[in-house]
């Protein structure tokens, strides 16, 4: 019944949406007698959103229930299964991830159908329009080939269960937060095709589209944070980001709407950049779009990608190339009509916006390249893999100008600034910069030219976003700017953190027998005992540690060696021990065979010092929260601005006027 | 700069530098995955044509069965991977990654060190029942040989 | 503004090229579906005990008796077998023989899912290891294999066998035979 009920809700809504395409083309061409059809179209925006809701809202109680009559449910849950990884099971697989997909766009357009009242109607009519063009294109690729709620001709004894790598509460809610910032960013491309349809590229644009470009922006933040930190902490490789296919996925729309947020400010405050945000503001969701179809396409070897055919992905390819095709096509039609912004210097807000901009999309260009190349090479019968020693160098080239002008440019003014009014704080920065990098070099040796770089504009960089606030009523400062220092200030402890984890890292892999002691950088682990324990669905040998810091007390440590049993599945989960100054990373592997020394069963044990890591993602959460403030000072703005008018009007119709 | 250039050039000049960027980024790109990039090969390639002794390579094929040798250390294992035509000794220190067993395929990154041997940084195992790297599609053939074999005995 | 006018069809033009190099690769052969090199070679020699109380096990002479048959590889645990169990009933029905190899099983697991789903086979060998199953070029489960009476491997069928497939197999089970 639920399952039933589920799909119905997705056909409705579908239909809905191809009602809503309709309707809203073709008022657009009707223009001014449009009345009644225009008058549809935000309800019916609505509407498709609560439908995709109460459907993927069935899904969960399917799987929350166990119904093992669903094929999806057999196929990625189980009975014993605990009900938040029952719940998350819905959205970690390829299907009701689409569902979640298709949720997310209604979602956001029965949003802005029903808050956003700042645009001229027609361009809020050829958004809404071309939101439901493009959420018809999943729609159909749910209803026709990846269908959620299909059922099995007659239900499975036990499910297949979830791969125990997703059991996890940092997986189970890594996927909705990301999924709200990537399609998220949907919203951003329908208003820029629908601004390109009706002409209307201005600041009022650019303001409207602002807080909802920098909604989904925060989210895609905190889910590739999420995301980093999952990994990190649940694959035991030590590693937080591997440049593997589906985190690139991730990371190329964040590039491409961080730089789209910029630009999406300079339309606003200057109007110019008119081209180049309509530009990001097309290629951010492609990215999302094209990030999706290579996770699902197996076109790609990850070891996170889901099992689809090819067949889905050819569906997936032709969508991508009518949405993007089409959207890219416009804009050629039209960028020549997008008249002339305002000039600005080359030394000023605008000009170091633009540049960092650049230094972005190229960023996002080498990371895209990078991901694709191996697809290139195998077309010519050559099998490559792109890592590491790629991705770093080459996309530092275009990362370390970038933070350096990022350091600069909250302190430039619009349109000019002249040297001398920043040749303080410039100097201020090189010296620290210079610093950092003498302290560094002086005190360790063997620091590769990357992480010492990234030590050094770290530092500049977080210092330099509390710039701006020198000189400045600190109570009076709008949230927005305090929004501004705190995600600047996030990149630079971001960076820190990276930088100091490359450089800084001890490891140790030992064959240890229980009452060993190992030293790793300021700690000495102690292996006290391994023993069998048990879980729901896993057992595993856990190896009981003392850890202490500097001769201090002792901690205990117990990192396992977990087997699941429904997919047969063996997992590594590792132990962290976290202090102000970076954690100890502690992971067992098996027990030494075949040992020639054999008086007692000797175990791999494999251990990091990583001091700073946790910076990482603490910047990371600390850029999102600027965003969060940068976000709520707007909507505020807005809200104070909207009250002020109505009294106004108000005040007009009381004196007759 | 500034106040004598005309808003068109403006516009002009931003496009050609971002283009410029743009294609520098993608020359550059390209050029260090010339370089970069990390070539798979199976055994008989290395012992038909090795890479250089300090390139980072990826090595894939199946674990010989009853090649697997723990050093005394504890940590560092010896193994063979082979094709079914050529095998390779491999070295790794590290603990293995879950669903490695003899008769299995794998894919090594490493380099071939001087002597021969590949010494490999990081394994990467079978991943799930379904699931079989494509790089490894080609090994069936020469598997099945060797699993024959193997029971033949 | 002519110099401008070309370049805003820059994207466009890199997209197309994205889309036709992904294309390429999308239709070739190349999938995640691995197709068995043994195709046309004759299957291994191994032997395997019997996976299920009232069925016998395999051994290659069972496959060398003059008459086609088709290898089922599956397991309990596998969902998409059970999708197809109504399929593999109708080929039994229409003459098919149907052998068969269950891996990475428990007895009590096999012995569930015949009684849930019936029991098409008239051999079961129990592969614990996966071994038969790698040895005939089989990469997942389910697949189908077409013997034929000589025990050579004819066709390979990858994936759970969908209604259409039922006559697709019987008719390779009749080419087998000449």
């Amino acid at each position: 019944m639920m399952a039933e009920f589920g799909l119905a809700a997705l056909w409705l809504a579908a239909a809905l949406a191809a009602l809503q395409l309709l309707a809203g083309s073709l008022s657009l061409k009707a223009g001014e007698e449009s009345g009644q059809l225009a008058a549809l179209v935000r309800p019916l925006a609505i509407v498709q959103g609560v439908l995709t809701g109460l459907s993927f809202a069935a899904l969960l109680v399917l799987f929350v229930n166990t119904d093992l009559s669903v094929k999806l449910v057999a196929m990625n849950s189980h009975s014993a299964k605990p009900f938040i990884y029952k719940l998350s099971g819905a959205w970690g697989n390829h299907e009701g991830s689409m569902l979640l997909w298709v949720t997310v766009m209604a979602g956001a357009g029965g949003l802005i159908a029903l808050f956003e009242r700042r645009l001229p109607e027609p361009t809020m009519l050829a958004t809404l329009a071309a939101q439901a063009f493009v959420g018809l294109g999943f729609y159909a690729f749910l209803l026709f080939s990846s269908n959620p709620f299909e059922r099995l001709p007659s239900p499975a004894p036990k499910g297949l269960g979830l791969n125990p790598l997703l059991q996890d509460i940092g997986l189970a809610f890594h996927p909705p937060t990301l999924y709200l910032g990537y399609v998220g960013l949907s919203i951003a491309f329908s208003f820029a095709v629908g601004a390109l349809l009706t002409r209307q590229v201005t600041p009022d644009f650019a303001r409207a589209m602002r807080p909802w470009v920098l909604g989904a922006w925060i989210f895609l933040t905190i889910g590739i944070t999420a995301g980093s930190y999952w990994a990190y902490y649940e694959l035991g490789w030590g590693g937080w980001w591997f440049w593997d296919p589906v985190e690139n996925a991730s990371l190329m729309p964040w590039l491409a709407a961080t730089a789209l947020l910029h630009s999406v400010s300079v339309l606003a405050a200057r109007d110019a950049l008119r081209t180049w945000t309509i530009m990001l503001g097309v290629a951010a969701f492609s990215m999302s779009m094209v990030g999706t179809f290579l996770v699902r396409s197996g076109i790609l070897t990850s070891v996170h990608a889901f099992a689809v055919d090819p067949e889905r992905g050819s569906f997936i390819l032709v969508l991508l190339a009518i949405y993007i095709g089409g959207a890219l096509t416009l804009f050629a039609l039209r960028a020549g009509t997008i008249a002339e912004g305002e000039r600005f210097a080359v030394l000023s807000r605008e000009g170091a916006l633009v540049f960092n901009n650049v230094m972005l999309t190229a960023i996002l260009a080498i990371v895209l390249v990078g991901t694709l190349y191996p697809l290139v090479t195998e077309a010519m019968g050559v099998k490559v893999s792109v890592g590491p020693p790629y991705f770093n160098p080459v996309g530092a080239i275009f990362a370390l100008p970038m933070l350096a002008v990022m350091a600069i440019g909250p302190l430039l003014r619009w349109r000019r600034e002249s040297f001398a009014a920043i040749r303080l704080p410039v100097l201020v920065l090189g010296l620290v910069t210079v610093a950092v990098l003498a302290i560094v070099m002086a005190s360790s040796s063997g620091i590769g030219l990357l992480p010492l770089a990234g030590l050094a504009l770290g530092v500049s960089v977080a210092v330099a976003s509390v710039l701006p606030l020198r000189g400045r009523k600190l109570r009076r400062m709008p949230l927005s700017v305090w929004g501004m220092v705190l995600a600047h200030m996030g990149i630079g402890v971001a960076i820190c953190g990276m930088a100091s984890e490359s450089a800084f890292s001890v490891e140790r892999l030992v064959a240890a027998k229980a009452g060993d002691t190992v030293e790793v950088g300021p700690w000495q682990v102690r292996l006290v005992a391994v023993e069998p324990v048990a879980g729901p669905n896993w057992t595993a040998l856990e190896g009981r540690m003392q850890a202490r810091y500097d001769d201090g007390e002792p901690i205990e440590l117990a990192p396992q060696a977990r087997a699941f049993w429904t997919p047969p599945q063996q997992t590594s989960e590792a132990a962290l021990l976290t202090r102000w100054n970076g954690q100890l990373y502690a992971v067992i592997g098996e027990q030494v065979h075949g040992d020639a020394s054999a008086d007692a069963p000797r175990w791999q044990l494999r251990l990091w010092w990583k001091p700073f890591v946790t910076l990482i993602w603490y910047g990371g959460l600390l850029i999102a929260l600027g965003g969060a403030l940068a976000l709520v000072g707007r909507v505020l703005t807005e809200l104070r601005r909207h009250a002020a008018l109505r009294r106004i009007a108000e005040r007009r119709q009381e004196q007759g006027r | 700069m500034s106040g004598a250039i005309k808003p068109k050039h403006q516009r002009l000049v931003l496009a050609l530098l971002a283009i410029a960027a743009l294609i520098g980024a993608g020359l550059l790109a390209a050029w260090a995955l010339r370089s970069q990039a990390s070539y798979f090969y199976v055994p008989s390639d290395i012992a038909a044509a090795p890479p250089a002794p300090d390139q980072a390579v990826r090595l894939g094929g199946m674990v010989q069965a009853g090649s697997l040798k723990t050093l005394p250390d504890g940590v560092t294992v010896r193994f063979m991977v082979g094709d079914g035509k050529a095998n390779v000794p491999v070295r790794y220190s590290g603990i293995l990654p879950d669903l490695f067993v003899e008769g299995s395929g794998v894919v090594a990154e490493g380099r071939l060190a001087a002597d021969g041997t590949f010494v490999a940084d990081n394994l990467l195992a079978k991943h799930d029942e379904n699931y079989v790297p494509r790089e490894l599609k080609d090994m069936t053939d020469a598997q099945a040989r060797a699993t024959v074999a193997e029971t033949g005995k | 503004m002519t110099r401008v006018k070309w370049t805003v069809w820059l994207p466009l033009a890199v997209f197309a090229g994205f889309v036709a190099l992904v294309a390429l690769q999308l239709f070739r052969p190349a999938g995640r579906e691995v197709e068995s090199a043994m195709i046309g070679k004759p299957v291994p020699a191994f032997t395997l005990p019997p996976a299920s109380a009232d069925r016998p096990g395999l051994s290659p002479a069972d496959l060398r008796d003059g008459k086609p048959k088709l290898l089922n590889v599956w397991a309990s645990w596998c969902i998409p077998c059970a999708a197809e169990a109504p399929q593999l009933a109708a080929l039994q029905r229409q003459g098919a023989d149907i052998v068969s190899v269950a891996v990475r099983d428990t007895p009590d697991d096999v012995a569930r899912f015949l009684a849930r789903y019936g029991n098409p086979y008239s051999r079961i060998g129990a592969d614990d290891l996966s071994q038969v199953q790698l040895g005939i070029g089989s990469s997942g489960v389910p697949e189908t294999f077409v013997i034929d009476g000589q025990g050579i491997i004819r066709y390979q069928h990858i994936g759970d066998i969908r209604e259409p497939d039922v006559a697709m197999l019987l008719g390779k089970l009749r080419e087998a035979a000449r």
